[in-house]
């Protein structure tokens, strides 16, 4: 009997293949429709997915590595607020989680924990997001306030060799750590609706965050009531050292992108060392692995689609690319859950395909294969992926005092 | 002859202290239940569009957190936009300050809620230079009070140009030659200022309206500047009819400088109402839930917030205070400002006070509490409809006073007569955006590059 995982899936666009917006399944024109949104988040709802990343960027060309991202014209370009979309596909999903990409770099961190903890209440308990540090040349000039940032990943490849991006990743810590700073600042009974003093609020059950920080300070409580979940899910993307440790840090769940099935001891050693030497939060951290998918009913047909893809825009790619049938897809999955990953992240190549491939034939055959953890029923998506609801640090104090 | 037609917005009850939490059938503030059971409640009443407040820092009392009225609520943008998916007409507007958000980002965010929403979004610009909400924000309170509409007009300017920068028929996503955008899709943004230097190209399409309806709350003279160079909607807080109708007149005389006409910009004040059967219970009720919004330590509350002085030991109803107020230290709430003004303020009340023989809490029933129209539904129809006939208003800002039943009523009783009169929608037009149900000129679509 293998370990049972979580499968989750990883939307953007019309896919992960850069060309996918050119088959004739995709909907090109639809790609910042409210139906083709509300019909992906459905499908990933129905097909009984743990969760869905939403992607973002703030600017154009994304977080393209081609040098040209910005002007070309011949990829799906044109996006939607992240957040605000998980948002919107709140009210019509019923168990998926929704997890938003949101950049670090720019946004008011103020506005990016109440939004996220509105996101919770409209979800009843479903929100998470995935915090990218950094930012690009072109979100500084689109935003016009901060000159100075990273300009790519460095050629060693590593991000302790750019003193730029490690202040970024600095910065997201700061942004992580304010984020649950006040998610916490409620405490869950701060709301006493006292009709014999008059109180509305308890005022002792609400607390001021005073952070102070190297990139930006944050005085007084959130605006919004503690969330079902307590905290928003945190969760990162992370391939190396310094976002390993930034994961082991600050996140609920990471994203990793083992090779293969090999490579999955590895990564989870070196995020628990990191988590010895950093992590304070009391629960595990969980590990979700990476999985870019297309799917056909042969692998000829498959293989097909994919080099027609390749022909027309080549993908270079950090995940392990999976092209063949559903099977093809189970047994990656068996083999990974096998090396000890909590779950996987699928990122359809093609979008509503791949998608659609997930919901009729992957998760049913993985189910069959008793690979997939069934849905219990628990109401947060923090409880889903096996993570306690936190309770306030200031609660928790009290206890302690 | 057709008569005027009534524009009216919902307004969700907020954080202050007209929300009466105390009564029995009030809900929450903040499950997403409330939020969309007001949306249907408005859609059903065929609003033009619901109304929220914004939140960027809890509000205090004397360095202590407000604990006698309704507190917390959600992120404005985010609930909006969940909203958008459970309606389907009705306008949603919201307030966010030009002060602590990035046009780049703001811009995209709107351009999002009206992309999702069909065409249904409206941005309350709102302006502020305090360091009490500044303290929350990477920017701080940095922005000099002077400089605070010419940041928002900027915002505003920039903002529009944004929405603006992406040709309607920018994505042509033909498979075959594997274009997907025109070449002249997307124009760059360059805004270069004192308070901006931006250089954008926007990655949000154009949205079905153009861009979101622009609303305005301010009352100075720059705010009106601001109105009618860039508004669309004004929400003023002139209710009491000759003051109403004067502010109509100056406002919309303003517009043929800035080559607007008349329509282009909709004036709807904040109105609050109390309903009855008869004029009598009307007026019973009103001064019920007057009571309740302005309960004995509410009174003193809003004293002490003018006064910036421990008041807990005057009765709230008997006389005012007869200490002086204290002006050594600015309180961060914007109840503060120069000592002087405050002293005239104090001067002011005082004087309200002698000439009506009010006590503290009748006082503060007057300044917060005084219900704009009381009676039968008949009656406050009639006026609604004065109003607009008469050009003292487009319409109105509705608030009730319960979270989230409070429109119900209005909905119920004062809507259909509305429509009897012929002044009001009885249905929505398929497809309307905010801008059609607000009768407001269609946004132009950028020309062709």
């Amino acid at each position: 009997m293998p370990d049972r995982i979580h499968l989750a899936v990883a939307l953007d666009g019309a896919g992960w293949h850069p060309a996918a917006w050119r088959e004739s399944t995709a909907r090109p024109t639809e790609l910042t429709t409210p139906a083709y949104w509300r019909d992906l988040a459905r499908t990933a709802d129905g097909a009984g997915l743990v969760l869905a990343t939403i992607e973002d960027a703030l600017s154009l060309g994304g977080r393209s590595s081609e040098p040209d991202a910005e002007t070309r014209r011949d990829r799906a370009r044109g996006r939607l607020d992240a957040v605000l979309l998980a948002s919107f596909l709140a009210p019509v999903t019923r168990r998926l989680g929704l997890v938003p990409t949101a950049t670090t770099a720019h946004p008011e961190p103020f506005h990016l924990a109440t939004g996220l903890q509105t996101l919770d209440h409209a979800s009843r308990g479903r929100a998470g997001v995935r915090l990218v540090a950094g930012s690009t040349p072109q979100e500084r000039a689109n935003f016009g306030r901060r000159t100075e940032g990273p300009t790519g990943i460095p050629a060693s490849g590593r991000v302790e060799d750019d003193p730029a991006l490690l202040a970024a990743f600095r910065e997201a810590g700061e942004v992580a750590d304010v984020l649950r700073r006040l998610a916490d600042s409620w405490e869950d009974d701060a709301i006493v609706r006292d009709l014999e003093t008059g109180k509305f609020l308890d005022r002792d059950r609400v607390h001021n965050v005073a952070f102070e920080g190297e990139f930006f300070s944050i005085t007084g409580a959130s605006i919004v009531p503690r969330s079902p979940q307590g905290q928003p899910l945190i969760t990162a993307l992370a391939h190396q050292t310094i976002p390993y440790r930034f994961a082991a840090e600050h996140a609920d769940l990471v994203f990793v992108t083992p090779a293969d099935a090999a490579a999955v001891g590895g990564i989870r050693n070196e995020l628990a060392d990191a988590a010895d030497e950093v992590r304070t939060l009391d629960e595990p951290l969980r590990v979700f692995a990476d999985l870019l998918i297309l799917v056909e009913d042969t692998r000829r047909e498959a293989e097909a689609v994919w080099n027609r893809l390749q022909d027309r825009a080549p993908l270079t790619t950090d995940a392990r690319v999976v092209v063949g049938t559903a099977d093809d897809v189970v047994d990656e999955i068996r083999a990974l859950a096998e090396a000890g990953v909590d779950g996987i992240r699928l990122r359809p190549a093609r979008l509503p395909a791949d998608l659609e491939a997930i919901a009729d034939r992957v998760v049913p055959r993985a189910a069959a294969a008793g690979i997939l953890l069934p849905d219990d029923g628990a109401p947060t998506l923090r409880e889903r992926v096996g993570l306690p609801r936190l309770a306030s640090r200031y609660a928790r104090q009290e206890v302690g005092a | 002859m057709t008569r005027r037609q009534i524009h009216l917005a919902a307004h969700f009850p907020g954080v202050n202290n007209t929300t009466v939490w105390t009564d029995p059938s009030a809900g929450s503030q903040i499950d997403f239940s409330s939020f969309e059971y007001f949306a249907r409640t408005a859609e059903r009443g065929f609003f033009d569009y619901l109304f929220l407040a914004e939140g960027l820092r809890l509000r205090e009392h004397r360095g202590q957190l407000h604990d006698l009225d309704v507190a917390g609520r959600p992120n404005t943008l985010a609930i909006l936009t969940a909203l958008a998916a459970v309606t389907e007409h009705i306008g949603l507007v919201g307030t966010l300050n030009t002060t602590f958000n990035e046009p780049f980002e703001l811009a995209r965010q709107l351009g999002t809620l009206d992309i999702l929403s069909n065409g249904r979004a409206g941005w309350n610009a709102v302006t502020s230079s305090d360091a009490f909400h500044g303290a929350n924000f990477r920017r701080g309170g940095y922005l000099d009070h002077a400089d605070r509409y010419v940041r928002a007009s900027e915002f505003a300017a920039l903002s529009k140009a944004l929405w603006s920068s992406w040709r309607d028929d920018a994505i042509v996503a033909d498979a075959e030659t594997g274009a997907f955008l025109r070449e002249d899709a997307i124009a760059r943004v360059r805004h270069e200022s004192r308070l901006f230097d931006v250089d954008a190209v926007f990655d949000v399409p154009r949205s079905p309206q153009g861009r979101p309806v622009i609303v305005q709350a301010g009352d100075s003279p720059d705010g009106r500047d601001f109105a009618t160079a860039h508004a669309d909607v004004i929400f003023s807080l002139h209710t009491e009819f000759a003051d109403a109708q004067q502010f109509y007149r100056d406002v919309k005389g303003r517009l043929a400088a800035h080559g607007r006409d008349e329509d282009s910009l909709k004036i709807l004040p904040a109105a609050t109402f109390v309903l009855g059967d008869t004029a009598d219970e009307a007026r019973e009720r009103s001064r019920e839930i007057a009571l309740a919004q302005v309960r004995p330590q509410t009174a003193i509350t809003y004293l002490e917030q003018i006064w910036n002085r421990d008041l807990s030991g005057y009765d709230p109803e008997g006389p005012l205070p007869d200490v002086e107020p204290d002006t050594g230290v600015e309180t961060a709430q914007g109840f503060a400002g120069r000592h002087a003004a405050i002293r005239a303020r104090v001067g002011q009340l005082r004087e309200q006070a002698a000439a009506e023989n009010l006590s503290i809490r009748e006082l503060v029933i007057r300044l917060t509490a005084k219900h704009t129209f009381v009676g039968t539904p008949e009656h406050v129809a009639s006026e609604i409809d004065r109003y607009v006939q008469e050009r003292a208003t487009d319409g109105f800002t509705v608030v009730g006073h319960v979270t989230p039943h409070g429109l119900d009523e209005f909905a119920d009783r004062v809507v259909p007569l509305l429509q009897e009169r012929g002044s009001y929608r009885r249905s929505y037009d398929d497809g309307a955006t905010l801008h059609d149900l607000l009768g407001l000129p269609p946004v132009l679509a950028p020309a062709a590059r």
